[in-house]
């Protein structure tokens, strides 16, 4: 298959100069290595990330605000054998659907998640986000937040995330690295990419100045990841650090759900023996 | 004619539950139709909880007056329900008048755990009524298993202890299956085709999720128990989407959380079977007891316009029948179809003959197009449903106003097209319930006055009917509003009266909806089901 097979006939409406455009396509090229349009599964939330869902000529799921992993969590138990790859906010996933990216990474579900983080929520016009940075003046919060931002790629250590990664969108090839492995990773994949709204909060000059990709980084060194993931905070300055920052083999859920879970079901048979004993 | 009704009470944690079942099956081996209702606060320990049991020649789904003999393991239970009442007591902790059993003292005695001074109770009640002890014996056995020596031997003591009190006909044999309301609906899914459950506990749901999570042991059935409600339902489509049948289970504070899961699976057309079990609101209201009083909240659940389904069965074997059904129904039409039901229902064991082979509908053959499209505009509304990998093919869902491929739109000529689709499926839906009896007529049929009622007040309803002489219409389907098939029940009725277990009369607001104005309606927002005599003298009281 070709990378624009994977491209769908819907008009494309992302503001010229939005972080999604690298996102889309970087997917579209590392999907066309890989796997057919019809084994993978694009889920998406709500928001400028999730129109992903209609412009790719993929399957997809498109979701409501929060909610796009435990609908790719269903999908996947469902058929294991599709790709599903679950796209998401930072409103999303930080701040809507927390609590289903926590559980996501302790169950160690098999699929990608890729939060398109611009620190802002685009659609409903520029609010501040979980991840915006402290004093962020928006249109809710014209005197500037009140709270600090969190750092999701220390809350996703610290709930059992067995891949953690970080891109940027003006690093296409740093990021099709990452979200292969990504994809390719069996079980939780949690992908960051920080990315601008171009509309509503351009830090290009701030990615540009601070990210690096650290040498000789041993992803399986979870002290090491820690230490690499707090360096920035997501408000003051710091190096911002790129590539695949933790890693570690570990059982998925499905594998643990779908154990000796094969076959058809017997129905008469469950139901006769539920009614002997009553 | 054979009517008996025993309660055993205590507080909670001294095994009330078990004792009614044990009670219950004793009853059905001698003869009786059963129904048991549980009676519970909201804690583990303390308070009082009481079981009423009753045994009767035809099939009953409420109690009566007071019971015939009352079972005391403390005192509250003997001021609570001993009144008109046979009492049998333990003579080392209660103070009573009737059959004392120093049940404490024989526990001690057999060096058995205090819980088990129930079973010496019963075995008193069985001596009582007259039951022979090899029915108590086999009843034991089959509630005990490996542990039912042990019991025997109380119960013979309790047996031999104590006197006849008011023997019954007994003609022994095995019974029916006692199967509570949430079994026979996850026996019924799993009937019906489930393929997978997703449930977060809360009363009084939950059995319904330990029932399947224990029959799943084992077999490719999946059980899952996700982080919150939200997760449930949105998990459910997920599987739904991948080719799963999946239902799941909640009562009114949980679906509160899953109202936009709801409004999403009306919209993307994900099928999903979504029990609802009634318990008072708002809010916590009282976890452990019923009401009706979510009537409205699943007619008019999520936002937006999209056909759904709703029934509310009123007995366990229509309780498995239409929870085998609505599954079918769900996918064949894509819709959200909710099974509401309540604690009266769920939770209250019943003597009930189930079909194994409940006969299901062969889905209809999808033929594999050359291009797929989710979406594709049909006569009645029903886009072919088929979950991915296709080969060739993309399967696109939406939240959003989609076009027939399932791309977003906002056009308006499409918009309209996609939104009259939903409404074209809806009217297909109510055509196709005229094919299932979607309203009950029991009592004598062609009384001029009627009862109208839904779901677990089915029994009450039809007992209070068959005494005073009118005509019992239950609504099982509540959407689609089956019209035509309440006209055809109503034909001849001068009055209409209303029970309900609510405050505000929803069924009649509904029924009003539809022109059907009652004359009076009778309510109760007490959390208890009502009793025979009690709504008897309820409906007494209107008539005059």
């Amino acid at each position: 298959m070709k990378g624009s097979d994977y491209i769908s006939n819907a008009q494309n409406t992302w503001c010229p100069g939005c972080g999604n455009f690298v996102i889309q396509h970087t997917l579209k090229d590392l999907l066309a290595a890989s796997v057919p349009p019809e084994e993978v599964v694009i889920v998406s939330g709500i928001g400028c990330h999730a129109k992903i869902a209609d412009y790719m000529q993929t399957n997809s799921f498109y979701a409501i605000h929060g909610r796009g992993i435990p609908v790719a969590t269903g999908i996947h138990l469902g058929n294991p054998a599709l790709t599903v790859i679950c796209s998401a906010g930072d409103g999303d996933a930080y701040a809507e659907g927390l609590d289903h990216l926590i559980f996501a990474a302790k169950r160690n579900v098999d699929i990608t998640v890729i939060i398109h983080d611009n620190r802002v929520y685009g659609l409903t016009t520029g609010q501040y986000t979980p991840t915006s940075p402290a004093g962020f003046a928006g249109k809710s919060t014209p005197g500037g937040t009140q709270e600090d931002p969190l750092n999701p790629l220390d809350l996703m250590l610290a709930s059992g995330a067995t891949f953690i990664g970080r891109c940027y969108s003006r690093d296409k090839k740093g990021m099709q690295t990452v979200l292969t492995q990504a994809v390719q990773h069996k079980g939780f994949s949690f992908v960051e990419v920080l990315q601008v709204c171009a509309s509503f909060y351009d830090a290009h000059d701030c990615y540009d100045e601070h990210v690096y990709t650290p040498e000789d980084h041993d992803p399986t060194n979870r002290d090491a990841a820690e230490q690499l993931i707090r360096e920035w905070n997501y408000t003051g300055p710091g190096r911002i650090a790129l590539g695949v920052l933790y890693t570690r083999d570990a059982m998925t859920f499905e594998e643990r759900m779908l154990a000796g879970k094969e076959g058809t079901i017997d129905r008469t048979g469950i139901i006769r023996n539920a009614l002997s004993g009553r | 004619m054979k009517d008996i009704s025993v309660c055993i009470g205590g507080q909670a944690g001294e095994g009330i539950n078990k004792a009614g079942l044990l009670l219950a099956r004793i009853l059905s081996y001698s003869g009786y139709r059963i129904y048991m209702y549980y009676d519970y606060p909201s804690l583990i320990r303390g308070g009082h909880n009481y079981a009423v049991i009753r045994g009767s020649a035809d099939e009953r789904g409420a109690v009566s007056g007071s019971p015939d003999i009352v079972c005391a393991l403390d005192q509250e239970t003997v001021r609570r329900h001993g009144g008109k009442s046979a009492v049998i007591f333990d003579s080392d902790v209660v103070k009573a008048e009737g059959t004392a059993i120093p049940a404490t003292t024989i526990i001690g005695e057999e060096k058995s755990p205090p819980i088990a001074r129930n079973t010496v109770l019963i075995g008193a009640f069985c001596r009582a009524a007259g039951i022979p002890p090899e029915i108590m014996e086999d009843a034991i056995r089959h509630e005990f298993g490996k542990k039912a020596d042990g019991n025997i031997r109380l119960a013979l003591r309790g047996y031999h202890a104590g006197e006849e009190v008011m023997p019954i006909e007994v003609s022994p044999g095995n019974g029916l299956p006692i199967l509570t309301g949430n079994d026979a609906i996850a026996l019924g899914l799993i009937r019906g085709g489930l393929d997978a459950y997703v449930s977060y506990p809360m009363t009084p749901s939950s059995s319904i999720l330990h029932t399947m999570a224990t029959l799943a042991e084992g077999t490719p059935l999946l059980v899952i128990h996700p982080e919150n409600e939200i997760a449930v339902i949105t998990m459910a489509l997920g599987l739904s989407y991948a080719g799963k049948k999946v239902a799941v289970g909640t009562s009114g504070g949980g679906f509160c959380l899953m109202n936009e899961g709801v409004s999403l699976a009306g919209m993307a057309e994900q099928p999903v079977v979504i029990v609802m079990a009634m318990r008072p609101g708002p809010s916590t209201g009282m976890p452990t007891y019923s009401s009706q009083g979510d009537l409205g909240f699943v007619l008019h659940a999520g936002h937006g316009e999209f056909p759904r389904l709703v029934v509310a069965p009123g007995t366990v074997a229509e309780a498995y029948e239409w929870s085998a059904r609505i599954l079918h129904l769900a996918w064949q039409f894509q819709i959200p179809a909710f099974i509401l039901s309540d604690k009266n229902l769920g939770e209250h064991p019943a003597s009930a003959a189930i079909d194994l082979e409940f006969p299901m509908p062969v889905p209809s053959a999808i033929s594999i197009p050359q291009t797929y499209h989710r979406y594709c505009s049909t006569p009645d509304g029903i886009s072919p449903f088929i979950p991915p990998p296709l080969k060739g093919n993309v399967v696109k869902v939406n939240s959003y106003t989609h076009d027939e491929q399932g791309i977003t739109t906002e056009d308006p000529d499409t918009a309209s097209v996609a939104a009259v689709k939903l409404i074209r499926k809806g009217a297909a839906l109510e055509q196709q319930m005229g094919h299932f009896g979607c309203v009950e007529v029991e009592g004598v049929i062609d009384a001029p006055v009627a009862l109208v009622c839904f779901g677990s007040t089915a029994g009450v309803c039809r007992e209070a009917g068959e005494r005073l002489g009118l005509r019992v219409v239950r609504v099982i389907v509540l959407e689609p509003f089956p019209l035509a098939q309440l006209g055809t029940s109503l034909r001849g009725v001068e009055e209409i009266i209303v029970v309900e277990e609510n405050a505000t009369g929803q069924l009649n607001t509904l029924l009003r909806t539809y022109g059907y104005r009652s004359s009076r309606r009778i309510g109760s927002v007490s959390g208890r089901p009502f009793g025979v005599s009690e709504l008897v003298l309820r409906i007494q009281e209107v008539l005059q």
